[in-house]
């Protein structure tokens, strides 16, 4: 008998099995679906969190490192020993864009959160970003519409601005921006141009609610000296280190810190935010990959229980099969395919039942249902059945015939 | 050369501290073509004898030669070979499959024997039509009549072409009119050349084989040839000495060299 043949009528005999006992195969089949919705579920929320987060990152650019008063990730104390600082100053960031040889573009940012208003409409508070016209390079900025304000406009500190995209649907529905006095907080400015779409950051905050002025109207208007962040472009990943090098040398003098104390500003790179986000990330999908295999677990548990009270319901069948010529093998595949038939009609609804609560979860969170994902469903369906129909199929092609054939 | 030779097999259970000897020393020849009965009171080894016979079990001791080849080493997977290809089972219960109908039971040998669909199907027909159940097919077992199940059987055992049919109180679970219908059908193989071996301890069943091997505590207690005329003589052949066939109820002894 071929193996092609054994897998075939193990498949009609396992169906008939399946379906003469359908409520037993029902219930058993529910725990398989829970553990391999469960399963598929996590997978699809840490797939999504991962795609999200590479798009991010890809937005800001890669090979940006940001000069800032504080790190990105500190720790209480490393807080208590950094409070003090002092600002990041425009002269220093003068100094910078003089000194530092190995950059491309340097930006320096000032934020703070001003109300809109457009004639009679009340756009809310949204983020304002001084900078200088390198915030193109440095923000791997494209324009939608109009243009970047010039070097001469930060130069002469005039009122124009630059907004987002969501920034641009929201004040002007009806309308081109360009040209238009949006009041932002107690001045009006004129749109110069609006910025492509470039989406949420991890699918939460949108990098569109934004407005842009020259850094130099920023200090007229809104704060006179505030802390500011240089954006350092590098131009190429391989550059990031020695960029980083000279920039804490450069900073230490501009900001006078004394030989043998510790940097007392720190350079923030995306490549941190990377690890730091994949420890958690790794340490978040390990846990629950755990818990929701635990579930599946509970599943097979139940496939390996009722396999086995399927074995001893039909030892008689199984004396007649062999006393007829069925090998050992042939048994064991039989029971095998029974298993693992349960298990993969189990992943098969779980998929089904997975596809709407994707889409549902979507709405909320960064979340999708890869074809990837869908062929890891279906092989850990039929690892669980495998795994679990073992036991009891192994012990049903021990038996022996003739034991087998006086049970009644 | 016969297509059955048994020499001295014996069978030992262990039963937990105790051993059983379920055949003792048992040497027996049959041809192609002989209808036979093994008979004996239970606990004589006749159940023992029909497994090893038809290859579900072992001998712990002796020589078993089927058609030509020696069973008695052989493994699991080189038996399975050989009760598919060389022997066909007839039970007192039918052991038919109930999920299945006539059709399908009688072809399963064939699935295993890795024939073709459409032989298989030709093949399970033919044979179910040669046992009288051409109308039958596609009944499943709890459709049809105690007889008419033991006929797919037969039809099953038969299928393969097997060199051996062996039947185990093929009658037991039949009222006596279906099992003298079961009877005839197997006078019928019997008369169209198939090897066929009864085990039985119904001593009219006994009586419509050619020969009657009867067991006792394990060993060979008698082997008689049956003659058409209702006498019966011991088979020449054989070395143990014969005991008085007058315990049971067939018919007298008849001393050896009497025709």
């Amino acid at each position: 008998m071929t193996f092609f043949a054994e897998i075939f009528e193990g498949l009609r005999i396992s169906w008939a099995a399946i379906r003469a006992n359908r409520m037993r195969s029902v219930l058993t089949t529910l725990g398989v679906i829970i553990g391999v919705l469960t399963v598929t579920m996590m997978a699809t929320a840490i797939n999504g969190l991962n795609s999200a987060f590479q798009t991010s990152i890809s937005i800001m650019g890669a090979d940006v490192v940001y000069v800032q008063r504080f790190g990105w990730f500190m720790d209480r104390n490393e807080w208590l020993r950094s409070r003090n600082r002092r600002e990041i100053t425009m002269e220093q960031v003068r100094g910078v864009e003089r000194q530092l040889t190995t950059a491309k573009a340097i930006s320096p940012v000032a934020m703070t959160r001003k109300d809109l208003v457009y004639q009679r409409r009340n756009g809310g508070a949204v983020q304002i970003i001084g900078t200088t016209e390198k915030q193109v390079e440095t923000g791997g900025l494209n324009m939608s519409q109009g243009r970047f304000f010039a070097a001469a406009e930060v130069e002469g500190a005039r009122p124009v601005c630059v907004i987002g995209d969501d920034v641009a649907t929201r004040m002007f529905p009806q309308e081109s921006p360009l040209g238009r006095r949006l009041q932002v907080g107690d001045r009006t400015l004129e749109v110069v141009g609006v910025v492509e779409k470039r989406g949420r950051f991890l699918g939460m905050f949108s990098l569109d609610e934004v407005v842009f002025v020259p850094v130099t109207f920023f200090f007229n208007a809104y704060e006179q000296r505030p802390d500011l962040r240089i954006d350092v472009k590098v131009g190429s990943l391989a550059g990031i280190e020695d960029t980083r090098e000279e920039l804490i040398g450069i900073m230490r003098k501009l900001r006078k810190t004394p030989p043998g104390a510790p940097d007392d500003f720190a350079i923030n790179q995306q490549e941190a935010f990377v690890q730091n986000f994949s420890k958690v990330g790794g340490t978040i999908a390990a846990l629950g990959l755990f818990v929701t295999g635990l579930s599946l677990f509970v599943g097979g548990i139940g496939i390996m229980n009722i396999m086995f009270v399927s074995v001893s319901e039909r030892t008689k069948e199984i004396g007649i099969r062999r006393a007829i010529g069925a090998k050992r093998r042939t048994i064991l595949l039989q029971f095998l395919i029974e298993s693992v038939l349960l298990c993969v009609m189990g992943g098969t609804i779980a998929l089904l039942l997975s596809a709407p609560i994707t889409l549902l979860v979507a709405l909320f969170l960064p979340a999708a249902l890869s074809p990837s994902i869908i062929l890891i469903a279906l092989a850990v369906s039929i690892t669980t059945g495998v795994i679990a129909g073992f036991v009891p199929a192994h012990r049903a092609s021990q038996m022996s015939p003739v034991d087998a054939l006086r049970t009644e | 050369m016969s297509l059955i030779d048994i020499q001295r097999i014996s069978r030992l259970y262990q039963m937990g501290t105790e051993t059983i000897h379920a055949l003792r020393d048992v040497s027996l020849q049959i041809q192609r073509g002989e209808y036979l009965a093994i008979m004996g009171p239970s606990g004589s080894g006749k159940s023992t004898l029909m497994n090893i016979l038809g290859c579900l079990d072992t001998p712990s001791g002796g020589k078993f030669i089927l058609n030509k080849s020696d069973v008695s080493g052989m493994d699991d997977n080189a038996l399975s070979e050989i009760r598919n290809r060389e022997i066909g089972f007839v039970f007192q219960s039918f052991n038919l499959l109930s999920r299945s109908t006539a059709l399908q039971n009688v072809e399963l040998p064939m699935i295993y024997a890795g024939v073709s669909k459409g032989e298989r199907l030709e093949r399970a027909m033919n044979a179910l039509v040669a046992v009288g159940l051409g109308d039958r097919v596609h009944h499943r077992p709890n459709e049809l009549s105690g007889g008419q199940r033991q006929r797919v059987a037969v039809a099953r055992a038969l299928v393969n072409k097997p060199s051996i049919l062996l039947a185990d109180e093929p009658t037991g679970n039949l009222d006596s009119k279906t099992g003298v219908e079961i009877l005839a059908l197997f006078e019928e193989l019997a008369s169209k050349g198939n090897t066929i071996i009864v085990v039985t301890h119904e001593e009219e069943v006994a009586q419509h084989s050619r020969r009657i091997v009867r067991l006792r505590d394990g060993l060979v207690a008698a082997d008689e040839i049956l003659h058409k005329n209702g006498s019966a003589t011991t088979a020449a052949s054989h070395a143990v000495p014969p005991i008085p066939v007058a315990a049971h109820s067939g018919p007298p002894p008849v001393p050896p060299g009497a025709h």
